[in-house]
């Protein structure tokens, strides 16, 4: 670990000013602390945003505002975000593990890196962590990388449980930029997809403070979130699913559908939620949104298992949420 | 003075029945616990002698000869102290027993994680920086990392064969011709390796996280260059070693020579991606096995032969074929190892190497043979209990694979279970159960131990370990038994070079060796005692601090009056082995859901009876059989170290890619532990069971997922990719 210096503001203007001068923002530090020992992340200057006041859960405009810092334990057991956002919260306890969540924030979610055993290990190529050396994930071994979204330079997934849940909820970020300026992110726009670039992976730029996350009043009340894993529980998503449905009439009449374990980004395809408006559930409809969804997988060796496990989860997810 | 014991033979008079303290064998709670509970036990890592510095280890990153082409550089960095390159720092652990140095060296890297360079500094956050900034240039050697790629050693020692198998197979009404795998795996204990090293001019002392310290004690010498009185190791607390703490380790030896060249306490403590590379894992394993039955699934004949790895130099190969030598008939039998010499990471013993892939294994090929003869599998296993050790033609010490078989299935309620696969489905959800046989081997090697006899009370010395199993409790137990003592007033100290050599802890073998050198050295503090009285020891009762002898009852406090007695206990292996075959035996139960849409396993419950002679503390050796059929949980359904097919390095070194079972991956877990005494044990009858809930605990649950959805996998573990493709 590099030697860096520390800071915790209690205002947002202090914050602003020392991103200004290059410093990092860290929040529970379940992600930053591990990659800074590894040196994967060498910042100098750390400002803990954890005093900013951003930890309230609040109305707005009929939906919800969740401040940057609140944990997801307690976003989790949000009695608002159980009852109107369930798909959130189970997609949230599905995650990590209990000590952890009590530390992990809402924004430092969105932001973890990537848990790819290439990128952790510093001994080894990787275009992420160090742009232009190359990847050595591909030709070694590969289990839970991407099957959608990736590039010849990158496969790397994006491992977060909650972000799945947030892109079918339609959630929008509230960026602060360095010199005060605010602006609101819809999903689509934050995660990048990895191309020629992989180590850039938002669009924020240097300095922008997640200050909130907005999520609108939900598009139906049948709400599943479903996670396959390796173990129990304490293991990053081989495939989830989450899907948020309004059934009218035997039909469903709007869905809409994220996965994790499958792209390099929390994975949302409008095409799928297409498929699916205004049809009656049943098997082959829910055989095609599969089939749509992976029209354009590239399976790296060692994945194709995702293929299949995605398919049978997302008929099984789509059968639970529109029984 | 000093009883010395060879096990030659049975024990006839069976003393430790007569004994009447009533402690030995009781639940009884450790007393090391509240220590380790709160905190105050002393791990390794937790000395901090004054002017400790910081060692960290810097792995190669290739293999090849390495260079670091900035180390003046990087010794110039802050706070750094030295860069030891030094040529005796060692490749990887010690193996078990090994009583001399591993293979040393740090201009050639034999495999990818190979720690080549020591950066120490003055403080944890310089030398891990510095580690990190030491550039490691490797001139890389093709060598051969796949051990499917090469062509094995055949080692002729470890080929049998009796009667003609192929023959069998060819007229047998049932066969059986499979081939199973296991997956490389590591220890993962919780502690990772750590050393404190003091170097005074003339000693070495060193504190471990380390399993077998008469034999470390000499490794460490070894390595170093220093005789064997100038060296002392303490190990009083260890965080689980698994196997994985048998030998001297890297962190060890690193430590000790940058005490020695600085002058000052150095603490090495792996990093935990270091442990997944620098000790020893358990070898993957290719198994072919041949059964060959009558009709009603009676065995004729047994093939059991198995491709292992290791690095060239070590001696080790996963003796997978163990248990086959012994548990169960057939007289054609073909069992052999085969070694390929690769270049991943070291392979050593992990807990019950050979039985635990070996049973595993061989019990899902016997759950097959099962159902080919159309036959319950409890039952095929009753129909193969072999009446003398089949291939030696000896008698079995004592064997009670039939009573766990019975008793098992009972407990579990096995009886009923409809043969045919696919019959219980609860939502998306295929359930089914399956059973295992357990088998172990069991050994005894040579130990020593001190008790000293005060006013006060009695004190247990020995240089034994505690890696987590209970030795302080069951010394304290077996002294306070004989001696007629509360347990509060037998103290046990363990763990320090400067006391008599115990067995060490590793191969099962420590309760019965280091509790037999206990047992002789109390019995020796009997006869001092009884000659105190003028009668014989057999007619001497201790219980509660008083001696009785004929109608006299005296406090042992006046017999001793003021003195303090000594008695020394000396086990050493004799020539039983030769004259019977002994083991341990058990039987595991399982049931499973395994889910239809994602391939998923659950465990629902597990149920062991197990078999290991007299049971010295109930709640210890229970404590051992749920942790062995935890690691069967991990290794039926969750651990793999995944090997970088182009350089074989580990590629998932951590513990949240590495996925030993959690909590919720382990379902209540009933263990029944039957009566039993083994007098070829020598004189408490007992035996290991550190090891025997591991074995054959895998196979029940692959058997299980078998009955729930009909898949029969032989390729461990049983992730949900592996079940889904079966399933599709
Ligand atoms: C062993 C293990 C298992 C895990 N398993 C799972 C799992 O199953 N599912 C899952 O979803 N996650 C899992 N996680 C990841 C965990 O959810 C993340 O580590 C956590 O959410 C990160 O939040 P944090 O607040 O600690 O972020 P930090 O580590 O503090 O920060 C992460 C990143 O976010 C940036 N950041 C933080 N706050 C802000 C802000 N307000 N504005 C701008 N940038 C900001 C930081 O600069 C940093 O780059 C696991 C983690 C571990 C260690």
């Amino acid at each position: 670990m590099r030697p860096f210096d520390y800071q915790r503001p209690d205002d947002r203007d202090a914050a602003h000013a020392a991103a200004r001068d290059g410093a990092t923002f860290i929040a529970g530090g379940t992600n930053l602390v591990d990659l800074m020992k590894l040196e994967i992340m060498a910042p100098d200057r750390l400002v803990d945003v954890s005093r900013l006041g951003l930890d309230g859960i609040g109305d707005a405009d009929g939906g919800l505002r969740i401040g940057a810092t609140v944990t997801n334990s307690d976003l989790a057991a949000d009695p608002r975000v159980r009852r109107t956002y369930p798909v959130l919260s189970r997609a949230l306890l599905a995650g990590a593990s209990g000590q952890l969540r009590n530390k992990a924030t809402t924004a430092g979610n969105f932001l973890q890196r990537t848990r790819c055993p290439y990128f952790y290990d510093t001994d080894a190529a990787c275009n992420k962590r160090a742009p232009g050396t190359g990847c050595a994930a591909l030709g070694g071994e590969m289990r839970n990388h991407a099957i959608l979204g990736g590039s010849q330079h990158c496969v790397a997934l994006h491992p977060s449980d909650m972000a799945v849940a947030m892109r079918a909820l339609d959630a929008e970020v509230e960026v602060e930029a360095a010199d005060g300026t605010s602006r609101a992110l819809a999903l689509d726009d934050l995660y990048r997809l990895p191309g020629d670039t992989p180590h850039i992976e938002t669009s924020l730029a240097p300095g922008d403070l997640i200050t909130s996350v907005r999520l609108p009043v939900p598009l139906g009340e049948r709400q599943v979130y479903r996670k396959v894993r390796d173990r129990a529980s304490y293991a990053f998503a081989l495939v989830s699913v989450a899907a948020v449905v309004r059934m009218e009439g035997g039909r469903i009449a709007e869905a809409a559908l994220a996965f994790g374990g499958l792209g390099t980004r929390p994975w949302r395809d409008a095409e799928v939620d297409a498929l699916l408006a205004g049809e009656a559930p049943g098997e082959a409809l829910f055989d095609k949104a599969g089939e749509v969804l992976l029209r354009d997988a590239e399976p790296p060796e060692g994945t194709e298992f995702k293929l299949p496990l995605a398919r049978r989860v997302l008929k099984a997810v789509l059968t639970e949420a529109t029984r | 003075m000093t009883i010395e014991m060879k096990i030659d033979g049975p024990e006839t008079v069976n003393r430790t029945d007569d004994m009447a303290q009533g402690v030995l064998g009781r639940d009884s709670a450790r007393p090391d616990g509240l220590a380790k509970a709160t905190g105050r036990a002393t791990y390794a890592a937790e000395a901090h002698p004054e002017g400790m510095l910081h060692g960290v280890l810097r792995r190669a990153p290739g293999i090849g000869a390495v260079r670091c082409p900035n180390l003046e550089a990087v010794r110039a960095m802050p706070g750094v102290r030295a860069v030891l390159r030094d040529a005796r720092m060692v490749r990887n652990a010690a193996q078990g027993m090994a009583d001399e140095a591993p293979v040393q060296g740090v201009d050639e890297a034999a495999y990818v994680g190979q720690p080549i360079a020591l950066v120490v500094a003055e403080t944890f956050e310089q030398a891990r920086h510095a580690a990190q900034r030491l550039e490691v240039a490797i001139e890389r050697t093709d060598l051969p990392i796949d051990p499917d790629a090469v062509e094995p050693e055949v080692p002729e020692a470890k080929q049998s064969s009796q009667g003609d198998l192929d023959a069998a197979m060819r007229n047998a009404a049932l066969t059986i011709d499979a081939d199973y795998t296991t997956s490389s795996m590591n220890s993962a204990a919780m502690e990772p390796h750590a050393a404190v090293a003091e170097w005074d001019g003339t000693t070495l002392t060193l504190r471990g996280a380390l399993q077998m310290l008469r034999f470390n004690r000499n490794e460490l010498a070894d390595s170093v260059g220093l005789s064997a009185e100038h060296v002392r190791i303490l190990a009083p607390y260890v965080g689980g070693g698994f196997g994985s703490k048998l030998g001297i380790s890297a962190d060890c030896v690193a430590a000790a020579l940058a005490a020695m060249e600085l002058g000052q306490p150095v603490r090495v403590v792996q990093h935990r991606r270091n442990v997944f590379e620098v000790n020893t894992r358990r070898s993957e394993t290719r198994q072919r096995i041949r059964l060959a039955a009558d009709a009603d699934g009676r065995l004729i004949g047994l093939g059991h032969e198995a491709l292992v790895s290791n690095l060239p130099e070590e001696t080790f190969a996963e003796p997978v074929v163990q248990a086959s030598h012994f548990a169960y008939p057939g007289a054609a039998r073909t069992l052999g190892i085969r070694i390929a010499r690769i270049h991943r990471p070291a392979a050593g013993s992990v807990r019950a190497p050979g039985e635990a892939v070996g049973v595993t294994a061989s019990e899902v090929a016997m759950d097959e043979l099962a159902y080919a003869a159309g036959v319950d599998p409890v039952e095929l296993r009753l129909r193969n209990i072999p009446e003398e050790d089949p291939e030696r033609g000896v008698p079995f010490s004592s064997h009670r694979l039939k009573a766990a078989l019975l008793d098992g299935a009972e407990r579990f309620g096995w009886s009923g279970r409809p043969m045919a696969p696919r019959q219980r489905r609860e939502g998306e959800w295929w359930i089914g159960t399956g059973m295992a046989a357990a088998f172990r081997v069991n050994m005894v090697v040579e130990a020593q131990a001190r008790i000293r006899l005060h006013g006060a009370g009695a004190v247990v010395e020995t240089d034994m370990t505690d890696i987590g199993t209970g030795s302080y409790a069951i010394f304290q137990q077996v002294a306070a038994e004989l001696l007629g003592l509360p347990l509060a007033q037998t103290e046990v100290r363990l763990g320090d070079t400067a006391l008599p050599p115990g067995s060490g802890s590793g191969g099962s073998v420590g309760a019965a060796s280091t509790g037999t050198a206990v047992w002789l050295a109390a019995m020796e503090l009997r006869r001092q005692i009884a000659a105190r009285l003028g009668c014989d020891e057999a007619e001497l009762t201790l219980k509660d601090g008083t001696a009785t002898a004929g109608n006299t009852r005296q406090d042992l406090a006046d017999i001793l009056s003021g003195a303090e007695l000594t008695g020394t206990g000396h086990v050493k292996p004799g020539d039983a082995a030769e004259k019977v075959r002994q083991a341990t035996y058990g039987a595991h139960f399982a049931e499973v859901a395994v889910n239809d849409v994602t391939g998923e396993v659950r465990m629902r419950r597990m149920q062991g009876t197990f078999s290991a002679g007299r049971i010295l503390n109930r709640r210890t050796a229970r404590s051992q059989c749920h942790g062995g059929m935890i690691w069967g949980i991990g290794m039926a359904l969750t651990e793999t170290m995944t090997h970088d097919r182009r350089d074989g390095h580990v590629v998932n070194r951590d513990l949240a890619e590495y996925h030993v079972p959690v909590n919720a991956d382990v379902p209540p877990l009933d263990v029944h532990l039957l009566e039993e005494r083994d007098p070829w044990a020598g004189p408490m009858q007992a035996k290991g069971i550190g090891e025997l809930g591991i074995c054959g605990a895998a196979g029940a649950i692959l058997n299980a997922i078998h009955h729930a959805c009909g898949a029969r996998l032989r390729d461990f573990p049983a992730t949900p990719d592996r079940v889904l493709a079966a399933l599709e």
